[in-house]
């Protein structure tokens, strides 16, 4: 298969993942501290880069066939779930994911902490909030680059993509010093869980035995009708909507954990 | 003990998200799938994704019903 839609898949889903955590890393350093802000940073990034050489290497030893049966069930579960939220927050069932807000909430509850020192770092608040954050949407990421880069046996594409977008996002976040508000996250997560559920579906039934109509080709069938499904289904819940009246408003909870 | 809970529960959302019956759907479709391949022969390449569109919609309806 060409690299090209591995680098691009791995891209977007990265960026959305390197966003939510450039949030917190944002709030963190503009209202406690930077040094211990990057301590933090620092600590989850090599903590991760251990998790990548203790996995990625294993995965490799793994028969393909398994692996595609296991990663495919664990991607077309995950895309299922993305796609799920992003249609719900499309059709107002769920409040949109808002990284102004998301920010703004992390802000006050970090001028709320206190400032305690703990084994060398000066602000162990800022440091954890900062670990966390990264540790937390940077296993995502790590998830997302051995799954896609090893099952198409291409690791360096999946690589490439995911670095294309932690440092695109890491760029754009220093130099408008502000959560990126803009980006049309819920699309991105749309078109995430699209390729997710189409790759995981797709190498899902490869690992359990059948053979697909013209290959990988089928992919190139397979992406559309998972993005057509999904769009149907956007439409008859906002067509539902409107002939029921406006949906509830998404309860404090579904905000809580979007 | 208590972060042993946090670890299992930051894995069981992480993995299985919002609802547990899409993984139990899809864990299922691909156990038939695998049946009908090795043990009947049958190549059905077409039951995984009919089986995941029926998830998806099927929690939609779940998350949706009642607040219309």
């Amino acid at each position: 298969m060409n690299s090209l839609p591995l680098i691009l898949t791995v891209f977007v889903a990265c960026a959305v993942e390197a966003t939510e955590a450039l949030t917190i890393v944002l709030a963190s350093g503009l209202t406690r501290e930077w040094r211990s802000t990057f301590q933090g940073m620092a600590v989850a990034l090599v903590v991760l880069a251990i998790v990548v050489a203790a996995v990625g290497p294993a995965l490799t030893l793994v028969p393909l066939g398994a692996l595609r049966l296991v990663v495919g069930a664990l991607l077309a579960i995950f895309g299922v779930q993305w796609l799920r939220k992003a249609i719900l927050r499309a059709t107002g069932h769920k409040s949109l994911h808002d990284e102004a807000s998301a920010y703004l909430r992390e802000v006050a509850a970090a001028k709320a902490a206190t400032v305690t020192s703990r084994r060398g770092v000066n602000d162990w608040y800022a440091f954890t909030l900062s670990f966390k954050g990264v540790l937390l949407e940077g296993l995502e990421v790590v998830f997302i680059v051995i799954t896609f880069g090893d099952n198409q046996r291409n690791l360096p594409a999946a690589v490439i993509g995911a670095a294309a977008a932690v440092v695109v996002i890491t760029l754009t976040g220093i130099a408008v010093r502000a959560p990126l508000a803009r980006l049309p996250e819920n699309a991105m997560k749309f078109a995430v869980g699209v390729m997710l559920t189409s790759f995981g579906v797709f190498w899902g039934a490869e690992g359990a035995g059948v053979s697909w109509p013209g290959n990988d080709a089928s992919l190139l069938g397979l992406v559309p009708v998972v993005a057509l499904v999904s769009l149907g289904y956007t439409a008859l819940l906002r067509q539902a909507d409107r002939g029921a009246g406006p949906a509830v408003r998404p309860s404090q909870e579904e905000v809580a954990s979007s | 003990m208590r972060r042993l809970k946090a670890i299992g529960a930051f894995w069981y959302d992480f993995v299985i998200g919002d609802d547990w019956r899409v993984a139990a759907v899809v864990v299922a479709a691909l156990a038939l799938t695998a049946l009908l391949a090795h043990a009947a022969g049958v190549n059905a390449w077409w039951l995984l994704p009919v089986c995941v569109f029926a998830a998806l919609g099927w929690s939609l309806r779940r998350a949706t019903a009642g607040k219309s």
